[in-house]
C-alpha cells in the first residue's frame, strides 16, 4: 500500500484512465481515483507497462480531468471481507452495505476473482432439486451444483419463475433449504422491488444475501458484481456448509458492460461488438457453480438473461449456452397464450438431468417418460405446423392425435400457475398426457414401465 | 549465472520482458511467483511471453528467467490413468499438494518419480540399434504394455541393458554410439510443438469401430483418420466424444477437454473407472489419458493443451498402438489463439482470428494418420483425430469450421433441430459425409458382409428419397401419395427411429456391435422388400402397419447382444410369414 497520489493522468477515454510515470502498478490491482471534490471512486489496472498504467474506472468518469484527478494504487487485487453476518443484508456491487445496517467486519478477505476449481476436486452433481415446476422437474431436471440459466426475453416471466424456484426449491431427503445469493445486474428498481418483496413473502430474505446494481447505477460496477456475489456464495458454501442458490439477473447487462470496456480499449470487436474473450470471461463466472469432493456445501447457479430480439444465436445466450449445463428457454408464443411458466421444453435442456433422476433419485420411469414427452410434443408441433398449411382436416388420424396432445400438454402440463407440484405428481401427469396417443408408438419408454405406470385402458 | 530478464509490461496473459537471455519458444519463469510462460515473439530487446497462469498482481520490474528449453512433455510409463492440465501438470498431485482450487506457480513432476516399474529388455548387450527400436517393455496397466524405445537420432551398440525395477529417471540401457555413450531412461522429453517423426504414412483402410450405429454403418471413420464434429451448444458433441472414448476399439484414448466444462471431466473421472473396456474387460481408465484445461483455466495453457495431447498420442502410436484423440473443443483452442494474437496486436484475419489460423489447424490434423514407425520392423500405429467445433450460433460459415472441413475427411453434422426433438446422436444424415467409404469398403466386405456397400447405398437412398417426399407432402398432403411412396416414408421412419437413434444413457443401447448393426439393417431391408411386395399384391401400407412383427422391430434396440442372433432369425421368419399370410388372405378374397 502506498500513499502516493499520482497526478499524472495523460488521457481519459470512456471508463479508462491512462496514468503516466507509475513505476510498478501491478496487473489487476485496485486503485482509488480521487476527484478534486474529495470524492473517491474505485478502479482496476487493466494493463501495466513500464511507466504507464491503464486503469478502468468503476462508476463514471464524469467530471474527471487530467489536471484535477489523482490516482492512488492499493498494491492489491480486489478482496472482499466475508462473514455470515452478510445473510439477510443488502449490498451494492462492491459488497458495501446499502441497507443502513452496520458495516461487515471480517478478518477473512477473499480475492473476488476466485481461483478455478481443480477439475480433479469436483464432485459430479447428482442430487435432485425439486422446484415444483413440471417442465423443469419432469423434463429438464435441476441438480445441486448445476448451472442452469433461464433464457428469456423482454416482458416474459423470468423474474416470477426465478422467485418461484427460489421459494420452492428443496431436496427430497430432509427438505433441505437453500441459502440464496441474489445479484441484480442493471435491472430496474421496479424489478428489484419485486424480487425483494417475493423474498420477504417467502421468508427467504433472512437466508439471502442481496447485491444490487440498478439500471441507474454505474454500468462498470456490473463487471464486479457477479464476482462479489459468487465470492460470498463460495464462502457460505465451502466455509459454512450451506447449499447456495445463486440467481444473477440480467447477464445481458453484464455483457453489455463488458462490451463497453472493450470498445473504449479499442480492442478488435468480435460478433456484434462483444469482445472475443467473452466466452472465457463468462466461464470464470459460470464455472464457479459446482460441488467439491468432501465438502458439504454447493453452489447452484440460475443466471437469467434476456435475449436481445428473442434471438438465441445472439452472443449472450450463445456463449452462455456453450458454458452452462443446459438452459430453460421461455417462449413468447406460450406467453401470449397465457401459459405460465411459458417454458419452451423443446429448446430447453438439462445436461445433468441423467445424474439426478431414475430409481435412485426420482423414479425408474423418469428418463424414458421425459424422452417420450419431448418426442411426442415435437411431433405435435409438426402436426400443428402442417395443419396451418393444409388445414386440420387434411391431417392423418395419427397427426390429429398428436395435435391434440400438443394442446393438452401446453395447457395442463406446462401451464401450472403458482402450484408447487411434487415430482410424483409431475410424473403421473406426464403419463396422463401420453394416454391419448397410441400405446404402440411409445418407443422411448420401457414396455415394463408402460405396464406399471401407463394410463391406457388395457 | 545468466542475467535475469525484467518484466516491462503486462496485459492479461501476455507479458513483455526485456534483457532476457532467451530464445524463441523457450519456457520461462515469470515474476516472483515463477509463473510458467513461453516466449512467442522477439523484437529487439523485447521478448513477448504468453503466460500459462493468471497474471494478476505481476508488476513491471519483476524478474523473468529462461529455462532454455522449449515447451515439452515427459513421455514414459505412468501417463495412462493420469489427468493433466494443458501443460502436463498432474491435477491429482496438484490437488493433494495445494488443495481444491488451483493456485498459481504450482508445479509437480508429470510422471511419478518414485514409482518403480518392472523393465523387461527385448534386446541384449552388443545388439546394434537405431532410433525407434524397441529396447524393452514395461507393463504399464493391465491392458497396455509400454515399449521403451531408442530416442531419436541415437544409433549404436547396446553397451548395457538389464531387467529389473526402475524409476522413470533411472537409466535402463546405455548405447555406445560413434563418439559418446547415451543413457536411455524410462522417460523421454519431447517438445510439444514438434511432430514426432515416423518412417512413412499410409492410407487408412480399417475402420475405427465405435459401437455407434450412425457412425459405423453410415459415416465410418478410419483408424488414422480425421473427423470434424461441428454443432451448436447442446447438440451432442461431447456425448459423442465420450461415447467414442468408452466404446471405440482404439487401444489408447487421449481425451483433451480444451476450454470446456469442469463437470464433464469429472464425469469421465467418475464413470470410466467403473466401465469396462469392451475389448479387454478391464476398467476403461487403464487405456485413457485425460488433459483437462477447462474454460476458466488460463487461456494460454488451453492453447498448449491440444499439442500436449497429440504429442502423447504420437508417443503411443510409435509403440505400435491405435490411438484415438478427442479434442473438445477446437474452437476454444482457436479462441485462445485469437486472444493472444489480439494482445500481440497482430493484424486480424476473418472474425478477428489470426491469419495463420488455417495453417495451425491443418498442422494439427496432419499429426493424425497410419504410420510405419521405422523401416527396420513392420510396426505400425495410428492416430485418429476427432475434433469438436463450436461455431457461434451454430453457423457453419465460421472460420474455424471452414478451416477444419478443409483438412478433415469425415464430417458429422450435428443438427440443433434433431437435438431439440431428442433425436440422438443428432448427426444429420443428409449433410454428413465420410470420405473413407471407398477405402473401408474392402474391410466391411470381408469382415461384415460382401453386400455391405449395397446395403449402405440402399439405406442412404431411402433417407434421401424421404426428404424429397416430405416436401411433396407439405404441398399435397400425405394421403395423395401413391402407396409405394408411403412405403418409403414408412421405412425411412424405421431407419431413423429404430436404427439411427441411439441412446447413450441406456445400458443396452449405448453400444451396438457391428454385427448387430448389420443384422438390424438386414431386418429393415427384408421388411422393405416384403412391404413392397405386399403393395404389389394390392395391400395398403396402413394394412400392414399393425402386423405384430412391426412392434417387435420397433423394440429391436432393446435386445441384448447375446440374444440378438436368435431374435434376428425369428424376426426374419416372422416378417416372411406375416407378410405372406396377409398377402394370401387378400388374394383369396
Ligand atoms: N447419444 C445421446 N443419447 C442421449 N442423449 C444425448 C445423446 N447425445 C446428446 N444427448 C443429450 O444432449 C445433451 C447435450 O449434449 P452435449 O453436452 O454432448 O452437447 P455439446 O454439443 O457438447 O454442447 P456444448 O457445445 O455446449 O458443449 C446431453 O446432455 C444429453 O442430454
Ligand atoms: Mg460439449
Amino acid at each position: 500500500m502506498s500513499d502516493i497520489i499520482y497526478k499524472s493522468i495523460s488521457q481519459i477515454n470512456g471508463p479508462l484512465l491512462f496514468v503516466d510515470n507509475v513505476k510498478n502498478a501491478s496487473y489487476n490491482e485496485i486503485v482509488n481515483v480521487i476527484l478534486d471534490n474529495g470524492e473517491r471512486v474505485k478502479g482496476q489496472v487493466l494493463e501495466t507497462r513500464n511507466g504507464v498504467a491503464v486503469v478502468q474506472v468503476f462508476g463514471s468518469t464524469t467530471s474527471m480531468s487530467p489536471d484535477s484527478t489523482g490516482v492512488s494504487f492499493t498494491g492489491d487485487t480486489f478482496k472482499l471481507p466475508v462473514s455470515d453476518d452478510m445473510l439477510g443484508r443488502i449490498f451494492n456491487g462492491f459488497g458495501e452495505p446499502i441497507d443502513k445496517g452496520p458495516k461487515i467486519y471480517s478478518r477473512e478477505k477473499v480475492d473476488i476473482t476466485g481461483a478455478a476449481i481443480n477439475p480433479y476436486s469436483r464432485e459430479e452433481p447428482s442430487e435432485f432439486i425439486e422446484t415444483g415446476i413440471s417442465t423443469i422437474d419432469g423434463m429438464n431436471t435441476l441438480v445441486m451444483g448445476q448451472k442452469l440459466p433461464i433464457f428469456s426475453g423482454a416482458g416474459l416471466s423470468h423474474n416470477r419463475l426465478a422467485t418461484q424456484i427460489a421459494g420452492q426449491a428443496k431436496t427430497l431427503n430432509g427438505n433441505e433449504k437453500f441459502g440464496v445469493v441474489f445479484g441484480a445486474i442493471g435491472i430496474t428498481s421496479e424489478e428489484a422491488n419485486y424480487f425483494m418483496k417475493q423474498f420477504e413473502n417467502s421468508g427467504a430474505l433472512s437466508e439471502s444475501v442481496i447485491f444490487l446494481n440498478l439500471a441507474s447505477d454505474p454500468s462498470m460496477d456490473r463487471i464486479i458484481l457477479p464476482r462479489v456475489a459468487l465470492t460470498t456464495a463460495e464462502y457460505m458454501a465451502y466455509e459454512k456448509d450451506m447449499n447456495m442458490l445463486v440467481i444473477l439477473t440480467d447477464m445481458t447487462n453484464y455483457c453489455e458492460a463488458l462490451r463497453e470496456i472493450s470498445s473504449s480499449r479499442e480492442e478488435i470487436p468480435g460478433r456484434r461488438g462483444y469482445p472475443g474473450y467473452m466466452y472465457t470471461d463468462l466461464s470464470t463466472i459460470y464455472e464457479r457453480a459446482g460441488k467439491i469432493k468432501g465438502r458439504k456445501g454447493s453452489i447452484t447457479q440460475i443466471p437469467i438473461l434476456t435475449m436481445p430480439g428473442d434471438d438465441i444465436t445472439n452472443p449472450v445466450p450463445d456463449l452462455t449456452g456453450y458454458i452452462t449445463e443446459g438452459q430453460i428457454t421461455l417462449s413468447r408464443d406460450l406467453n401470449r397464450k397465457n401459459i405460465y411458466p411459458e417454458v419452451d421444453v423443446l429448446s430447453s435442456l438439462s445436461r445433468l438431468m441423467n445424474q439426478g433422476i431414475g430409481a435412485d433419485h426420482t423414479r425408474e420411469d423418469h428418463r424414458g417418460l421425459a424422452d417420450q414427452l419431448y418426442a411426442s410434443y415435437a411431433k405435435g408441433k409438426d402436426a400443428r405446423a402442417l395443419s396451418e398449411i393444409v388445414g386440420e382436416e387434411a391431417l392423418s388420424d395419427s397427426d390429429k392425435k398428436y395435435l391434440q396432445f400438443a394442446e393438452d400438454f401446453e395447457n395442463k402440463y406446462v401451464n401450472q400457475e403458482n402450484t408447487d407440484r411434487s415430482i410424483t405428481e409431475t410424473l403421473n401427469l406426464g403419463w396422463d398426457m401420453l394416454s391419448i396417443l397410441p400405446k404402440e408408438e411409445m418407443k422411448k419408454v420401457k414396455s415394463a414401465h408402460i405396464q406399471k405406470y401407463g394410463k391406457w385402458e388395457n | 549465472m545468466k542475467n535475469d530478464g525484467k518484466i516491462y509490461s503486462i496485459s492479461g496473459p501476455v507479458v513483455i520482458a526485456t534483457d532476457l537471455d532467451g530464445k524463441m519458444f523457450d519456457v520461462v519463469r515469470v515474476g516472483n511467483l515463477g509463473l510458467v510462460g513461453e516466449v512467442i515473439k522477439i523484437v529487439g530487446n523485447r521478448f513477448t511471453i504468453q503466460v500459462y497462469e493468471d497474471t494478476s498482481g505481476l508488476k513491471p520490474g519483476e524478474p523473468v528467467i529462461s529455462t532454455g528449453k522449449p515447451l515439452s512433455v515427459e513421455l514414459g510409463p505412468g501417463l495412462l490413468k493420469s489427468i493433466y492440465d494443458g501443460i502436463q501438470r498432474p491435477l491429482d498431485i496438484i490437488q493433494s499438494e495445494t488443495g481444491d482450487f488451483i493456485v498459481r506457480g504450482a508445479s509437480a513432476p508429470p510422471l511419478d518419480e518414485k514409482k518403480e516399474w518392472d523393465f523387461q529388455p527385448v534386446l541384449k548387450d552388443g545388439d546394434e540399434v537405431e532410433e525407434g527400436y524397441i529396447l524393452g517393455t514395461v507393463k504399464e496397466t493391465d491392458i497396455i504394455t509400454h515399449k521403451i524405445m531408442v530416442p531419436y537420432k541415437v544409433n549404436g551398440v547396446i553397451k548395457t541393458i538389464k531387467a529389473g525395477k526402475f524409476k522413470v529417471s533411472d537409466t535402463v540401457c546405455t548405447i555406445q554410439s560413434e563418439n559418446k555413450a547415451v543413457e536411455v531412461k524410462l522417460k523421454q522429453i519431447w517438445p510439444v510443438r514438434q511432430a514426432r517423426k515416423v518412417f512413412l504414412k499410409f492410407a487408412p483402410e480399417i475402420p475405427l469401430i465405435t459401437g455407434q450405429r450412425v457412425i459405423d454403418s453410415f459415416f465410418p471413420v478410419a483408424k488414422g483418420g480425421t473427423v470434424a464434429v461441428p454443432g451448436p451448444f447442446g447438440s451432442g458433441k461431447t456425448v459423442i466424444q465420450h461415447q467414442l472414448s468408452k466404446w471405440s476399439d482404439a487401444d489408447i484414448t487421449v481425451y483433451v477437454g480444451c476450454g470446456e466444462r469442469g463437470n464433464e471431466m469429472t464425469e469421465i473421472l467418475t464413470t470410466f473407472p467403473e466401465l469396462q473396456d469392451p475389448k479387454s474387460g478391464k476398467p476403461l481408465m487403464e487405456k485413457t489419458i485425460l488433459i483437462a484445461n477447462t474454460s476458466n483455466m488460463p487461456v494460454a495453457a488451453r492453447e498448449a493443451s491440444i499439442y500436449t495431447g497429440v504429442t502423447i498420442a504420437e508417443y503411443y502410436r510409435d509403440m505400435g498402438y491405435d490411438v484415438a484423440l478427442m479434442a473438445d473443443s477446437t474452437s476454444r483452442w482457436a479462441e485462445a489463439l485469437r486472444e493472444i494474437s489480439g494482445r500481440l496486436e497482430e493484424m486480424p484475419g476473418e472474425e478477428g482470428y489470426p491469419a495463420y489460423l488455417g495453417r495451425r489447424i491443418s498442422e494439427f490434423y496432419e499429426r493424425s494418420g497410419n504410420a510405419q514407425i521405422i523401416p527396420q520392423d513392420k510396426r505400425t500405429g495410428s492416430i485418429t483425430l476427432i475434433g469438436a467445433v463450436s461455431p457461434p450460433g451454430g453457423d457453419l460459415s465460421d472460420p474455424v469450421v471452414q478451416n477444419t472441413l478443409r483438412v478433415t475427411r469425415v464430417f458429422w453434422a450435428l443438427d440443433a433441430s434433431l437435438a431439440s426433438r431428442r433425436h440422438f446422436p443428432s448427426i444429420n444424415w443428409l449433410n454428413s459425409y465420410s470420405l473413407y467409404l471407398d477405402s473401408l469398403s474392402g474391410w466391411f466386405k470381408s469382415n461384415i458382409n460382401p453386400e455391405w456397400p449395397q446395403m449402405h447405398a440402399l439405406m442412404m437412398g431411402i433417407l434421401q428419397k424421404e426428404s424429397e417426399l416430405q416436401e411433396i407432402v407439405q404441398l399435397v398432403g400425405y394421403d395423395s401419395l401413391p402407396e409405394k411412396q408411403k412405403n418409403v416414408l414408412d421405412i425411412a421412419k424405421i431407419i431413423r427411429e429404430d436404427f439411427l437413434q441411439q441412446n447413450a444413457f441406456d445400458d443396452t443401447d449405448t453400444y451396438c456391435s457391428i454385427n448387430k448393426q448389420y443384422e438390424m439393417l438386414m431386418i429393415i431391408k427384408t421388411l422393405n422388400e416384403m412391404q413392397e411386395k405386399s403393395i404389389d399384391a394390392g395391400l395398403k401400407v396402413t394394412q400392414t402397419a399393425t402386423l405384430p412383427v412391426r412392434m417387435k422391430i420397433s423394440r429391436m434396440k432393446e435386445i441384448k447382444e447375446e440374444d440378438f442372433n436368435k431374435f434376428y432369425n425369428d424376426v426374419i421368419k416372422e416378417i416372411n410369414n406375416e407378410y405372406n399370410n396377409i398377402m394370401e388372405s387378400v388374394e383369396s378374397v
